[in-house]
């Protein structure tokens, strides 16, 4: 019996070194280990052993047993590499075809430099405002010291709208508005910049459109001087555009600020760019919102956000931040 | 305002520095230099000629051959493709040597076989005119002391000057002439001002009539005219001007017309008194009177319009109550100057800046004079200053001017010297100057400034404002003018910081999270202009109601933006549809913008909202309910809900009204294919259009954390049989309801049209998962839930479970 052992184990291994697939793995487990195997008989006869020979046949079929296992062990591992290999080779991906399928959107350029400029503003202590798009001429000019008759109010080419007579109903010709009604509702200090769109009777052409975007400050608390003003456009120059872009102050005219001023940033050739307007707020303001100035003083400040875009950006048509062309969008 | 140089320097001699210089000291002044140019340069090389002879080149016929002396006696050979000069002509020659402004070198050379020693020159050729289109002729302009030879500019007597374009603001009338520019520019460079005298010499044509016996002026409006000076200039015929004369109007951007009118606007120019010219034989008695109008009366400008009036307009009449000029915008064709005048009533005036300016925006009629009445001239010695002016120079051809002059005066500000707080100016300015520093910087000025000693230890001033400076009054006032004088850039820069700390909205912040989202999404945010034309409603099928609530503009830019949009869609169609038309068709775009609807009745301005709008192209609706789901979930928005609907200009089968804590806040779905059939569109096109402001505003789910069981769940698949009328989320609804609590998730993972389920109905596959918080289900407590499930869908929708 025990002979008999050996030669099966030889010829089990032999056989499992040559199985080709793991069906046949599973058929030669039966043959050889399972209740009709060799191993199995051998087992079931050692009862019938005289007892001192029990010991030794037992240890045998153990040995012989173990000696099968270990072999369709390495058989089913080496039938699965195989099989795990030919599925790596058929599942065989180029991920390069698969490229540039899924894009996010693109933020549309404005919206990046509007988003920018909050977000240095709000680091420097600002709160952001928003008002109408279409205000009366309470908001958009007289509560702004821009009485009916100013010679100014025919220079913001006002878009006006069909509502409202005899009171005039217009598209808000600057953000200036946002500070009235952020002052007739609010008590100071009032730190706020006020983002959105503003609209002009300009035809569209390569560097006009007819609504177009500024932002627009204001700082009202004790004791703010013009010296805050430039300090404040300073800084916001440095953090902006960086830390070499110097600004400066041109005296101007606005009937809603005085002293009123253009601020110009430098420009690497030396030159100057005027960026936009800026002033210490009308007395007349102020007490239009019910604050008094001899107890509160402010400043106030305003320029593009497109323009901002166009110059980051290089852009020679303005056109194209209407145009909603994807090829131009998704450059950004 | 174009001023040059030379100009400024008759009121300040000694102006000195570089044309670099002297600009920014304008700038910084606030007379924001937007030009500078020089003028009168002439290349060296450039010498006066005269034409000898002109002959054909025998080898072409577009330029001809002509024989210069240059100052050597001996003829020049020169070729020349002009053809405007005559013999004996004196014309700029270009000597051999020579570079030209546009960088040409000049050298002798031979054109098609004939020698040509040097170039003869248009205007435009060197830079002194725009004229190219013949030899600038120099017969009338060389001066007498000229030799052939001599460098051109001293031979036409050209001396080089500097022409600055500048930026006037509204509150500076007096720098709308040369010597308010020229007195800014003295104070600033510390030299000395002042204005030449203008007075006729008397004796050399005394008139022995005075404008008293002439004239008679009455004021009955003192608040339309503040002063009004006349007189009468006799001996008038209207030429042209001397060169000079018409060279500085040039400069200023005028053309002359004839001597009258250019000397009127020299003085307007030169000083920044308008004044107006009456032939005096249409005046009868020269009697004039100044009021406001009555409505209805009418007057025909110099134009040759017909005015009508209104109550606002000053005007000034003959002794019979005739309207004969719209006062300060425009004289009456009655009374104008012809050719035949011989005598000239000549008016000099203060008109009131708010009357001027009304008239001016009702009629449109902007013009230097009217620019400046409007923002208030000088109503003080500048006015006669003017009149001396004119007349001084009218005397040069020949006029004589009667004696004296007549004035009548009404209301003019009240330019008694006030108080103004040293302390303030300092606070405003963020400066320490001592009273003194400001006095003097006002004096620089004109102004009248004196320190006084206030009741509180700090010195005040007493400053009297300039009669030129009508906007001036308050503190402020005066306070910006010692900053401009100091100079901004001196003022000390300091960082104010608020008590609180700066953020964004919540509004703000969720509102960047849904774009964020969105651009997950792969849409591009656009921006489309928020104006439209009716044809876009019409086709947007949005005009039944849509046309009656968008608002019109009164003066659009374009027909095609004569609408403000009620809805995001048509701008975004258009977008597509432009993108389509150039090989761009499966894009996907979302717009933040505001619309605007008609207002109620109690109010003034429209009803404008923050609307979002997603619209992708190529897509069916399911996208834009994923689109509404991205919001949902990024908001986190209480109870969104669909509703069956056919919103207008959406897809009448495949649409639904979105409902946010139940209230309607958008459409969802597809544009109805005649729709895009309207905008050129290929494909269909997923919408989804919500009032974005009213959910950022609106509630939103609870943050409260929601226990998480420990027991576990069980999965129950129901697969019903729903007709197509049957909305999936009503069966949901009412799974919810039946489950008792023990639903924690509902996925609808197979729905199912085709053989097996009758034709209008669908199947609906549900995967439903109980689970309770303090047990494990036990399975007949399932089987009984899914039983109540059952029963619940069948009661209330007449569902069945498929067989």
């Amino acid at each position: 019996m025990i002979e008999n052992l050996r030669q099966v184990a030889v010829l089990a291994k032999a056989r499992l070194a040559e199985a080709a697939d793991l069906e046949t793995l599973a058929k030669l487990d039966v043959e050889f280990l399972g209740k009709k195997s060799a191993v199995a008989i051998a087992k079931r006869q050692i009862a019938a052993l005289p007892a001192e020979q029990r010991r030794d046949a037992g240890l045998e079929i153990n040995a012989t047993r173990a000696e099968i296992t270990k072999a369709l062990g390495a058989a089913r591992h080496r039938l699965e590499q195989t099989v795990y290999q030919k599925q790596l080779e058929d599942e065989r991906l180029d991920l390069s075809e698969y490229r540039h399928k899924r894009r996010p959107g693109s933020l549309h350029l404005v919206t990046q430099a509007r988003d920018r400029l909050e977000d240095v503003f709000v680091g420097m202590g600002f709160t952001v405002a928003e008002g109408p798009e279409v205000e009366s001429a309470w908001y958009n000019f007289e509560a702004l010291n821009i009485p009916e008759w100013h010679p100014a109010r025919g220079s913001f080419d006002t878009i006006f709208v069909e509502l409202g007579e005899p009171e005039e109903v217009m598209l808000r010709s600057h953000t200036s508005p946002v500070q009235i009604r952020t002052m007739e509702n609010q008590q100071p200090p009032i730190y706020i910049v006020a983002p959105g769109r503003t609209f002009r009777t300009d035809t569209a052409d390569a560097t006009h459109l007819p609504a177009f975007n500024q932002i627009e400050g204001l700082v009202v608390d004790r004791n703010i001087t013009m010296g805050d003003l430039a300090g404040t456009m300073d800084e916001f120059v440095r953090t902006f555009f960086g830390s070499e872009v110097k600004s400066r102050f041109r005296p101007s005219y606005f009937p809603f600020t005085e002293p009123s001023a253009e601020f110009d940033i430098s420009r690497p050739d030396g030159t100057w760019l005027e960026l936009g307007g800026c002033g210490m707020v009308h007395p007349n303001v102020l007490s239009n919102c019910g604050i008094d100035p001899e107890r509160w003083q402010g400043f106030a400040f305003g320029f593009g956000i497109d323009r901002l875009a166009v110059l980051r950006h290089e852009l020679d048509d303005i056109r194209e931040l209407v145009n909603n062309d994807v090829r131009f969008l998704r450059q950004f | 305002m174009k001023v040059s140089l030379s100009w400024l320097r008759e009121f300040a001699p000694d102006i000195s520095g570089t044309p670099e210089e002297l600009s920014e000291t304008l700038s910084a002044l606030g007379l924001t230099v937007e030009d500078m140019a020089i003028t009168g340069d002439v290349v060296d090389g450039v010498v006066l000629a005269k034409v000898l002879n002109l002959r054909p080149h025998p080898a072409a016929d577009k330029i001809q051959l002509v024989d210069l002396d240059a100052g050597s006696g001996v003829a020049n050979q020169v070729c020349c493709g002009a053809f405007n000069m005559s013999i004996g002509d004196l014309v700029p020659l270009a000597t051999p040597g020579t570079v030209m402004p546009n960088g040409l070198k000049i050298a002798e050379r031979k054109m098609r076989g004939e020698v040509s020693a040097g170039m003869c020159c248009s205007g435009a050729e060197l830079g002194l005119s725009d004229d190219h289109e013949g030899i600038l002729i120099l017969n009338d302009r060389v001066l007498p002391e000229a030799e052939l030879g001599m460098p051109l500019a001293p031979a036409v007597g050209l001396e080089s000057d500097v022409l600055w374009d500048l930026e006037v603001n509204a509150n500076r009338p007096d720098a709308m002439s040369v010597a308010g520019v020229a007195r800014d520019l003295a104070a600033a460079l510390g030299i000395s001002f002042s204005f030449p005298d203008y007075r006729v010499a008397a004796g050399s044509a005394a008139s022995n009539e005075t404008a008293e016996e002439l004239l008679n002026v009455e004021i009955l409006d003192p608040q339309v005219c503040g002063r009004f000076l006349a007189t009468v200039l006799r001996g008038v015929s209207v030429g042209t001007s001397p060169q000079w004369l018409a060279d500085r109007l040039i400069s200023a951007g005028m053309r002359p017309i004839n001597s009258i009118v250019d000397i009127s606007n020299y003085v307007m120019l030169e000083l920044g008194q308008p004044n107006h010219t009456f032939d005096l034989a249409t005046i009868p008695d020269g009697h004039l009177k100044v009021r406001r109008a009555t409505a209805g009366e009418t007057l025909t400008t110099l134009d040759g319009a017909v005015r009508e009036l209104t109550a606002n307009d000053a005007v000034i009449t003959n002794g019979a109550d005739q309207v004969i000029s719209l006062a300060g915008v425009m004289g009456g064709a009655a009374t104008e100057i012809s050719a035949s005048t011989t005598d000239v009533l000549l008016e000099m005036a203060w008109w009131d800046p708010p009357t001027i300016s009304r008239t001016v925006k009702r009629l449109n009629l902007v013009s230097e004079a009217s620019n400046r009445f409007r923002r208030g001239v000088d109503w003080g010695s500048n006015m006669l200053r003017a009149l001396q002016r004119f007349i001084q120079l009218a005397s040069q051809l020949g006029v004589v001017a009667v004696d004296g002059f007549v004035e009548a005066k009404g209301h003019t500000v009240d330019n008694a010297p006030r108080k103004v707080r040293s302390a303030k100016i300092n606070g405003l300015l963020g400066t320490e100057l001592s009273a003194v520093a400001m006095a003097e910087h006002l004096q620089s000025i004109g102004f009248g400034a004196e320190v006084v000693q206030s009741e509180c230890a700090s010195e005040d001033l007493s400053v009297t404002v300039p009669t030129w400076r009508w906007d001036t009054a308050t503190e402020t006032d005066i306070a910006e003018e010692v900053g401009r004088l100091y100079g901004y850039e001196n003022i000390p820069r300091t960082v104010p910081r608020g008590e609180l700390p700066g953020g964004l909205s919540d509004y703000q912040v969720r509102r960047r999270q849904v774009r964020q989202a969105l651009l997950g999404y792969g849409c591009d945010e656009t921006m489309p202009l928020p104006f439209l034309e009716a044809a876009d409603l019409t086709k947007t099928q949005l005009a039944d109601n849509a046309l009656d609530n968008a608002l019109r503009l009164t003066n659009p830019v374009a027909a095609e933006q004569s609408l403000l949009r009620p809805s995001l869609l048509p701008g975004q169609l258009k977008a597509i549809a432009y993108n389509q038309s150039h090989r761009n068709s499966d894009v996907r775009f979302f717009e933040i913008g505001h619309v605007f609807l008609v207002p109620p009745a109690s109010q003034l301005l429209p009803d404008e909202r923050e609307y979002l709008g997603v619209a992708l192209a190529g897509c069916e609706a399911p996208e834009a309910v994923g689109a509404l789901d991205l919001l949902d979930n990024t908001l986190g928005l209480p109870n969104v809900a669909l509703r069956a609907a056919a919103p207008a200009g959406m897809h009448a089968t495949r649409s639904a009204e979105v409902l946010v804590a139940g209230k309607v806040r958008g459409v969802v779905g597809e544009v109805d294919p005649q729709v895009l059939k309207g905008f050129d569109i290929a494909g269909r096109v997923a919408w989804l259009e919500v009032d974005l402001g009213a959910l950022l505003k609106g509630p939103r789910r609870s943050g409260k954390y929601q226990p998480i069981s420990k027991y576990p769940s069980s999965d129950v698949d129901l697969a019903f049989e729903v007709p197509d009328k049957v909305a999936s989320a009503d069966i949901v609804t009412s799974l919810r309801k039946a489950s008792q609590g023990l639903l924690v998730g509902v996925e609808l993972f197979d729905v199912y049209r085709g053989d097996g389920v009758p034709s209008g109905s669908r199947s609906l596959a549900y995967r439903l998962r109980f689970q309770a918080n303090d047990r494990t289900l036990t399975d007949a407590e399932v089987a009984w839930v899914r039983q109540s499930c059952v029963e619940a869908v069948a009661k209330r929708h007449q569902v069945f479970l498929r067989s």
